[in-house]
């Protein structure tokens, strides 16, 4: 396998990437997936490592028990399917046999084609639940990275753990934020853009267009700053009091329903800290086909929107 | 191989040891005044003839990695289950006391390591075949070869997980590592399983690419060699159907539904321990 160029790869492009380096590391691996392994990229991963990996077939409840009993061995198992269906399809296992055994087996969850961007394959490919999902699961770390060398870090870091774990990787290729300098910590946000009138809190694909949304609002001379809350749990809750006490405003943004993702979880650290005006954008609507592109714009998932949302939080500061 | 722990007795005290897991089972239930006696008690034997004469596994090292593990598919089972883990001593008994009650170790339905012995969590029904293949595939990949005793009742038939399962097993070629057992006892949650859901669990699991061996639940003897049986190497994965009666050794909780999930009363329980006792 060739690494793509990280200056335009998808996040899901980083899987098997993050797969060898842990098994170059020593880390004992396990991979599994269910009949989509060409579009989550784990074939790759099952080339180079045969002995590592597995296909299941179309079974997704299946696919969660094995890895339960791999990880119940002393395995760190990776299962990996589309968003919609892990763990949409699989929750009950996910809760019964990895999250509530022993505190949470170690089994890392890699749901691919997050959110609209899916595109063409239509409203029940586009999952806008997930993280609603996976957040509820106690024991579970919860990862949006934005960019393909911050998946593959974020892959790794938590490859590292021995706790249970969702990551959501998107499938378009994106414009890379970060190089190969960057160090992704799980929980801790990373600032993309200073600023003091209002920040704008982003996940996944939405961190690169909370960045235009900042330049639109500087033409106006709105000052924005840029959060890349790429872990929504634990959630960095010092950088949003920090940016509720600098700025005095927060927008959310994320690939995902307005309920319990990002803005939900930004939204009670600001009850319990410093309460500040927020404003969510999300995507609160099933959708429709269309190209990942014309889908952003479809759900206003765009900078035009961020920048409005921006304004309009800013207009309700005391 | 685990050096072999594991003892092994005759089928007249596999029996004296069924009994008292019996009466354990209506104590708890009794007790904690709820659970589940009825499925517990029709798959006394199976656990009884597995324990004792064929689960290669030391209660005194109970995490040992070459270990065969049983994993109880059918939560719900769990005053049998605890009772067996007791008795053969994975823990004091005195802790059955404590069932179902604020604290204990020992939950109306199992959590994985709470007490020695406890291989994997359970309650929401249909999941141990598919835990039983990862720690298979595991088995596999670092040269241990312990087997895999799964326990499934014929209502939980009726969830798909298993049939994913069941198809894997074979795909994998587990038949080496993986025993099915069916506690085929014809009662459910809601009444007799031809009534809610029918199935065919032999034809099915053959369907399905399993050999299958029918015997008596509830005679020993036939239990025993059927799990010899299983032993045995073949091709293809074993899967023993145990034609049970739910309530089995308790009269008025035989082929009862009601007694699925009920206690009985302080009267019920004398009556039941006596007759337990008798060995009827």
């Amino acid at each position: 396998m060739t690494a793509p160029t990280p200056a335009s790869a998808a996040t899901r492009e980083a899987y098997p990437f993050a797969l060898t380096e842990l098994v170059e590391h020593g880390v004992d691996v396990v991979a599994i997936d269910a009949d989509l392994s060409v579009s989550t990229m784990g074939y790759q991963f099952g080339e180079k490592h045969p002995g590592r990996w597995l296909s299941v077939g179309v079974a997704e409840q299946n696919m969660v028990g094995i890895a339960a009993g791999l990880a119940a061995t002393g395995k760190t198992v990776f299962i990996a399917s589309f968003a919609a269906f892990l763990p949409g399809r699989c929750f009950d296992q996910l809760r019964t046999s990895i999250a509530q055994p022993r505190g949470g087996l170690n089994v890392k969850c890699v749901g691919s084609h997050g959110g609209v961007t899916v595109g063409e394959d239509g409203m029940s490919a586009q999952a806008i639940e997930d993280l609603a999902l996976a957040t509820s699961l106690i024991p579970f770390d919860v990862i949006v990275p934005a960019d393909f060398e911050e998946a593959k870090q974020a892959l790794v870091a938590v490859g590292h753990t021995t706790r249970p774990a969702y990551v959501r990787t998107g499938r378009p290729k994106v414009q890379g934020i970060y190089s190969r300098g960057y160090r992704f910590e799980i929980g801790r946000a990373d600032l993309l853009r200073a600023g003091t009138d209002v920040t704008i809190i982003a996940c996944g694909i939405m961190a690169g267009v909370a960045l235009k949304a900042a330049e639109l609002l500087a033409a106006d001379g709105v000052s924005a700053r840029v959060l890349n809350m790429a872990t929504i749990k634990p959630i960095d809750r010092e950088a949003v009091v920090r940016a509720a006490i600098e700025t005095g405003a927060v927008v959310t943004a994320e690939e995902h329903q307005t309920t319990g993702g990002l803005g939900t979880a930004v939204a009670r650290v600001l009850a319990e800290t410093v309460p500040a005006p927020i404003a969510f954008v999300g995507v609160d609507r099933y959708g429709t086909s269309g190209k990942w592109d014309e889908l952003l714009d479809y759900f206003e998932l765009n900078p035009a929107r961020l920048a409005a949302a921006a304004r309009e939080v800013i207009g309700r500061k005391r | 191989m685990l050096s072999a722990p594991t003892v092994s007795v005759s089928v007249d005290e596999l029996r004296e040891i069924a009994k008292r897991i019996r009466a354990h089972i209506v104590n708890m239930v009794a007790r904690a005044q709820s659970g589940h006696p009825g499925g517990s008690l029709s798959a006394v034997e199976l656990g009884v003839a597995l324990f004792w004469n064929h689960l290669r596994c030391d209660p005194a090292n109970p995490l040992s990695p070459d270990r065969d593990r049983f994993l109880l598919s059918k939560g719900h089972a769990t005053p049998f289950y605890y009772a067996v883990l007791a008795e053969r001593g994975f823990f004091d008994p005195g802790l059955l006391g404590g069932f179902r009650t604020l604290g204990s170790p020992l939950q109306g339905h199992p959590s994985m390591g709470a007490a020695p012995g406890i291989e994997m969590s359970g309650g929401s029904l249909g999941q141990g075949l598919s835990f039983a293949i990862g720690q298979a595939i595991a088995g596999r990949m670092d040269q241990r070869d312990y087997r895999c005793w799964v326990l499934i009742g014929d209502g939980e038939l009726n969830e798909g997980q298993v049939w994913e399962a069941a198809m894997a097993v074979p795909h994998f070629n587990l038949g080496e590592r993986i025993v099915a057992l069916i506690d085929r006892n014809g009662i459910q949650n809601d009444g007799f399983a031809d009534d809610i859901m029918k199935t065919h669990p032999a034809e099915m699991f053959r369907g399905f690419g399993w050999h299958v061996i029918e015997c008596d639940g509830h005679d020993m003897a036939a239990v025993d060699q059927a799990m010899s049986e299983a032993e045995k190497p073949r091709e293809r994965p074993r899967c023993i159907v145990a034609h049970t009666v739910k309530g089995k050794g308790v009269s008025f909780m035989e082929n009862n539904p009601g007694f699925h999930g009920k206690a009985p009363s302080g009267e019920q329980l004398a009556d039941a321990l006596r007759q337990i006792e008798a060995g009827l």
